[in-house]
């Protein structure tokens, strides 16, 4: 079967693949691009492992469709470190204890990212919301809500 | 396996590719890139539309028209229509109302398809392509016929503002918080005539494969006022005429044991 030529944006820089008929974003990024931080989880859209960024908004990677982000901006978690310094919410998503398995921890750190962009100073119930679709399966949720609610007052500090 | 994906301009082009047995709509995906993953060989083919009129909004006067493509993050974006916020914000995460849309939420099988349930509280209209050209339908006939025309081109929803918005009332019933997937959803419309409830239209989700009509509810409430005497014969009546599933989340009994209390929370307005 043909392949179809797709070029998106990843992670600030152009990319041209590659892709099956009907393949996920997900497997786009993990086998074509080589991008592994979108973790396969469920592969239902349940899971929000494979959370990553389109065009800003939190998209499930495996269950979109690779050919609709032609021409568009993808993020992943591995597009988060800022040269050889951590994201804010890495860091402080380390110093909470938020991850364990670490296998949530990508699409967390996206989906609060995608909180963060537009609500820089999230109330908890906030913060809730916008991991709902997430599954920590060790944590509990309490240290990435902490984690989280962290890294928006440290960055409200440094604006102060 | 790989699927041929073909993409269209034009609805009666869409239409016509949907003819191919092994031909599936792809809306937001999330019905269709899930049985994808999941291994359904009977995907052949996936027919996307790029049509602008798919993810507009239009008003005329009290009649709203939704585009079959519009997001339930893009209908919490609209402020006209604020009567959907609390079902669209119900159903899955921020991630998934990216994706979900308004016309792939009709094909839902239970126990998802919360706004359909709502849509038909509504008494909505599903505007479907075909190879004679669009035509409306009424939902609920819809939804009685989906599963037979697995090909069905949506492509818009229509429904009257409700009047006030005490008289449109939506409840998920989930296990988990802040939001899970449906024990059963409630949404209900209750015009009132001086005090008492008048053509009440009462919907269920994950009370049968789709999205139901609670007539002998409904029934019961005509001409009632929406206290504890009044709403106490639609709260008897509340499990008839349903078909509800056993499944993961909740067990037919157990669903229909639970529906009359949730109705009457909901009719009375009172909390979980």
């Amino acid at each position: 079967m043909a392949k179809t030529p797709l070029q998106f944006r990843h992670n600030g820089r152009e990319v041209a693949i590659f892709v099956d008929g009907g393949m996920s974003l997900l497997s786009a990024l993990r086998d074509e691009v080589g991008d592994h931080s979108p973790k396969f989880g469920c592969g239902q859209g349940g899971c929000g492992a494979c959370t990553v960024l389109i065009d800003g908004e939190p998209a499930l990677s495996c269950i979109t469709l690779a050919e609709t982000v032609a021409g568009k901006l993808i993020e992943t978690a591995d597009g988060l470190k800022i040269g050889p310094e951590l994201h804010p919410l890495q860091t402080a998503f380390m110093d909470s204890f938020a991850a364990q398995c670490g296998y949530c921890t990508p699409g967390m750190l996206m989906a609060a990212k995608a909180l963060f962009d537009r609500n820089p100073d999230p109330t908890r119930v906030e913060v809730v919301e916008a991991i709902s679709g997430n599954i920590c399966r060790c944590t509990g949720y309490e240290p990435i809500i902490n984690a989280i609610l962290a890294a928006a007052a440290r960055r409200s500090e440094r604006r102060a | 396996m790989p699927v041929t994906v073909k993409t269209f301009a034009a609805p009666t082009e869409a239409a016509a590719a949907l003819n191919d047995r092994s031909a599936r709509y792809i809306g937001g995906g999330t019905l269709l890139m899930r049985a994808l993953n999941e291994g359904d060989v009977s995907i052949g083919t996936i027919v996307r539309l790029e049509d602008r009129l798919l993810t507009q909004v239009r008003t005329n006067g009290a009649r709203i028209t939704i585009g079959a493509g519009v997001t339930l993050s893009q209908i919490l974006r609209e402020r006209e229509l604020s009567f959907l916020h609390a079902p669209a914000r119900l159903i899955g995460g921020p991630a998934v109302r990216t994706a979900a849309t308004v016309g792939g939420n009709l094909f839902a099988p239970a126990p998802y398809g919360d706004l359909a349930v709502a849509l038909l509280a509504l008494d909505a209209t599903v505007s479907v392509m075909s190879g004679y050209g669009a035509r409306d339908v009424a939902l609920e006939e819809f939804l009685a016929s989906r599963d037979r025309n697995p090909g069905a081109l949506v492509l818009s929803v229509a429904c009257d503002r409700p009047a006030a918005p005490e008289t449109f009332r939506f409840r998920k019933v989930a296990r988990v918080r802040p939001k899970g997937v449906s024990v059963l959803s409630i949404a209900a419309s209750l015009p009132a005539v001086g005090g008492r409830v008048s053509n009440p239209r009462i919907a269920y989700g994950a009370m049968a494969p789709t999205a139901i009509r609670a007539k002998a509810a409904e029934r019961a409430l005509e001409g009632r006022t929406l206290d504890d005497s009044g709403v106490a014969g639609a709260v008897a009546a509340a499990a008839e005429g349903t078909s509800a599933v056993t499944d993961a989340i909740a067990s037919a009994w157990y669903r229909r044991e639970v529906v009359g209390v949730h109705l009457r929370r909901l009719l009375l307005g009172q909390g979980d």
